[in-house]
């Protein structure tokens, strides 16, 4: 499989990076040189084989449904970088 | 003074032959005169020394806990409550963390002295501390007879650097794919990743959450013991930390290696290699054998693929981590954005380096439909062969001896250009992060030219013992006393 220009620019829009359009050739070149190396992963043969889902050695924990923490939205607001109050700043979202 | 190891000063300050204060005042001095290795990217010398004047009235009282005074570097991944903490991107500006990560709050509450915070690939994503929006830290070592700056490797590089340097007494990391062993055996110095689960992994700024793991970077393995036995906890905040109460490490040192079996896999003998790095791993297991060790040979069949599998499972979680950095709660916000799509592209765009978009990409790429299957899928089988290799491996030995890294330090720039190159860095590494186990490296010789070189420990999962006692048989054989030559103090 082969990434061109025009699927750099779609999966750069589904990572919302926005990517200039001198930079698409270049960025499918280097990302095909990654593909072609990972493509000896195609060598082995899988089947039957279980995906690795959990790398910790136990049962996914309970924890007890309460609230713990919180509370603290002014903290919060201090690394924003546009804020009215309590309130995150964006540009207008719905017309 | 400045020159002690952790073990040392520990000691010195409880009997009383120093103080905290005057420890604390001349590593910040060091620190200082350090500034062209670029090691730390926020030093911090007030609070280092109202937290040692603190230590020092514990201690008078004779209390104290297990780490009372001593002075450490913390990478900058690790979030430090009113202390800036950037993951070496400029994505994060300067976010000040309103919360302290588990780790780094253990280590207070043992008695530590915060220095400051060290330079990092940017978000973790590197082998050479190149990729940091803060610029790259030079490796204290220099080949013999050459003034060309070497990579302190990555990601942990500025906390490699700063420990090799002596600019702390000891710094934590953390390891994804190699980041805390790489740069600790190219810089000469001790590194431990430890097994998944056994860190807390809360309020450290994520990369790849099923790999990720903090440790710690140290001069000596017994250190490593040390530092390690206050980082490791059970933490509820954490779901992927064990239940698994933390042994004490130091005494674990004890017994030597007498009967120890420890396996060799004939697949890290990579064609290529530098032959200087087929040597020491030689050394090390007649180093060993010597000490009473039986040396097995096994085999580790699915070696190979573990890269590939690492360059598909690491960017695609990260691709999913990385999606809150949006330009809009905290950190870097693009100006002059038309919309609120607009505002995301523009400011992930400007806020973050080449590498990590690259990564991102893979990782959007993989994790696709119509791609799933065939790539991130295919890599979690991958995965399972390969923590398979070592349940395998494990029936017929204890620990296993693998040269930590495929060579010495490079110089700076010798191999951004190549990223295949670059990851090739962690051959040797990240086939324990995918499996989850624990790995140390230790520093074992030095090249032709005078640069160090590390072998590396695998263990069964949370038998880091075994692993930081192997690790003190090597050291102890290989007396490894090379320091590098101060050229960078100002």
């Amino acid at each position: 499989m082969s990434v061109d220009k025009d699927t750099v620019r779609r999966i750069a829009g589904l990572a919302r990076l926005a990517v200039p359009a001198e930079k698409l050739e270049p960025l499918a070149g280097e990302l095909n040189g990654i593909f072609n190396w990972v493509e000896m992963l195609n060598e082995v043969d899988v089947e039957g084989v279980p995906a690795m889902t959990s790398v910790a050695a136990q049962k996914p924990k309970w924890r007890a449904d309460v609230v713990s923490d919180g509370g603290e939205a002014s903290a919060l607001m201090q690394n924003a970088p546009e804020h009215e109050g309590t309130f995150f700043v964006v540009p207008k979202v719905v017309e | 003074m400045t020159a002690f190891t952790l073990a040392e000063a520990r000691d010195a300050l409880k009997a009383k032959k120093i103080s905290s204060q005057e420890l604390t005042a001349a590593l910040v001095k060091v620190v200082e005169a350090a500034r062209p290795l670029n090691a730390y990217v926020t030093e911090t010398p007030e609070k280092a020394l109202a937290m040692a004047k603190a230590s020092d009235a514990r201690l008078a009282k004779g209390e104290g806990g297990a780490l009372e005074g001593l002075p450490l570097a913390i990478k900058d991944l690790f979030c430090t409550k009113g202390v800036r903490t950037t993951a070496g991107s400029k994505i994060l500006g300067n976010f000040v963390p309103p919360y302290e990560s588990t780790v780094t709050q253990n280590l207070w509450n043992a008695g530590a002295v915060m220095l400051g915070k060290t330079n990092m690939d940017e978000f973790a994503m590197g082998s050479s501390n190149e990729t940091s929006t803060h610029g790259p830290v030079f490796n204290p070592w220099r080949a013999r007879n050459s003034n060309t700056n070497l990579v302190p490797g990555g990601s942990s590089g500025g906390s490699s650097a700063a420990v090799a340097a002596g600019l702390c007494l000891a710094a934590t990391g953390t390891d994804t794919g190699g980041s805390i062993r790489q740069p600790a055996a190219v810089t000469g110095i001790v590194g431990l990743k430890p097994t998944y689960g056994r860190c807390s992994r809360w309020g450290i700024v994520a990369f790849a959450s099923s790999l990720d793991q903090a440790g710690p970077m140290t001069q000596t393995v017994r250190d490593a013991a040390i530092l390690l036995k206050s980082m490791a906890s059970v933490d509820p905040k954490d779901s992927t930390s064990v239940d698994l109460p933390v042994p004490d490490y130091e005494k674990q040192l004890e017994g030597g290696v007498k009967g120890l079996k420890v396996g060799i896999p004939r697949e890290y003998r990579m064609d290529g290699a530098p032959p200087e790095i087929a040597a020491l791993w030689d050394k090390g297991a007649e180093w060993l054998k010597a000490q009473g060790a039986e040396i097995i040979e096994i085999s580790l069949p699915h070696t190979k693929y573990a890269l590939p599998t690492y360059y598909i499972v690491a960017p695609a979680e990260a691709s999913s981590n990385l999606a809150r950095y949006d330009g809009v709660r905290f950190g870097y916000r693009a100006k002059g954005a038309r919309d609120i799509t607009d505002l995301y592209e523009k400011s992930r765009a400007e806020g973050f380096g080449p590498e990590v978009q690259r990564r991102i990409l893979i990782g959007t790429y993989v994790l696709s439909a119509g791609y799933y299957d065939a790539y991130y899928a295919r890599a979690q089988k991958l995965r399972t062969l390969i923590a398979r290799d070592f349940t395998e491996a494990y029936k017929k030995c204890d620990v296993i001896l693998t040269p930590a890294t495929p060579g010495p330090a490079f110089a700076v720039g010798d191999k951004s250009d190549d990223p295949v190159a670059m990851y090739l860095n962690d051959v040797f590494t990240v086939t324990v992060n995918l499996a989850g186990l624990p790995g140390l490296a230790v520093p074992a010789g030095l090249t032709a030219n005078g640069l160090p070189l590390g072998l590396q420990l695998i263990g069964k999962a949370f038998d880091e013992g075994t692993v930081l006692r192997a690790g003190l048989a090597i050291e102890q054989a290989a007396n490894f006393t090379h320091k590098p030559e101060n050229w960078w103090a100002t």
